[in-house]
């Protein structure tokens, strides 16, 4: 598999994840589309840290080209964790406040 | 065709498949469980390219607790009623319009790049093991895993904070 394999995949998945955040009113599906870009960006990290570990082992067979974007990859889901924990009771409390969860109703700023 | 080939457009028609279903289900639940099986066939992905303590940690992080935390919000909210069709259609086609053209364009600027061309190691390489990982993990990227300790800290508090009874 050639590299752009993996590019044009991850544009794919991530342009689903924005159209979905585009188009539903759900917050809760909002929520879970940008954990779909967010997946789409460590695929991609992911396969370009295989292509640079190829490129650099043929000169090195014990290299450890690749391994920080790895590492990075791990990183986004640590940060990925925490972020919908906060996030899901944001959108609790939101609920027990205005009893929807329809991001329209939170358009108070404009007025 | 190898079989790697053809286990990398199976992954990529199921990941594809299962994302636009989870964009337009009309259920709460649905879009949950088919975005469990995105994660699944995202993780088929990391095997494939023989990163497997991504794989795992992918199933487990995302699979297995963030899924489930959603799944708990939605069913224990009793959130699962369709959604009312009050917006626009034509708000729906410019959203529709808009995604479809970044990826257009991505694409498009992507397409032609010299590095295009550039093989990716499948099913080899020992970068992806736990093994590798943890040496630079616990070596080289020692300050960033403690800050995210305290990052989870402050997360948990956070989310403890704002979500209890007033």
């Amino acid at each position: 598999m050639t590299i752009n394999h993996y590019i044009f995949l991850s544009v794919a998945l991530f342009c689903i994840g924005i159209i979905g955040v585009l188009t539903r009113r759900n917050v809760i599906i909002i929520f879970m589309c940008v954990e779909l870009m967010l997946n789409a960006v460590n695929l991609l990290l992911v396969a370009f840290s295989k292509m640079h570990y190829l490129a650099a082992s043929t000169f090195d067979a014990a290299t450890k080209a690749g391994t920080d974007a790895q590492l990075f990859v791990f990183f986004i889901m640590v940060v990925a964790a925490a972020e919908v924990s906060v996030g899901l009771a944001i959108i609790v409390m939101m609920y027990r406040n205005t009893h929807s969860i329809d991001v329209n109703f939170l358009n108070r700023l404009k007025h | 065709m190898g079989i790697t080939q053809l286990l990398f457009w199976i992954l990529t028609i199921l990941t594809l498949g299962s994302a636009l279903m989870v964009i337009f289900s009309k259920n709460p639940v649905h879009s949950i469980l088919w975005l469990i099986v995105t994660f699944f066939s995202i993780s088929g992905h990391y095997v494939l390219l023989n990163a497997q303590f991504l794989a795992i940690v992918n199933i487990i992080v995302y699979a297995g607790a963030i899924m489930v935390l959603f799944l708990f919000v939605v069913m224990l909210m009793n959130l699962n009623m369709p959604a009312a069709p009050l917006k626009k259609k034509w708000l729906k086609f410019a959203g529709v319009l808009s995604g479809g053209s970044l990826m257009l364009v991505l694409i498009a600027a992507l397409k032609d790049t010299e590095s295009m061309r550039r093989e990716v190691l499948m099913q080899t390489g020992d970068i992806g093991l736990i093994n590798s990982l943890g040496m630079v993990l616990f070596k080289d990227y020692i300050l960033p895993f403690e800050i995210s300790s305290v990052l989870f800290l402050s997360a948990m508090v956070g989310a403890v904070v704002i979500g209890k009874k007033t």
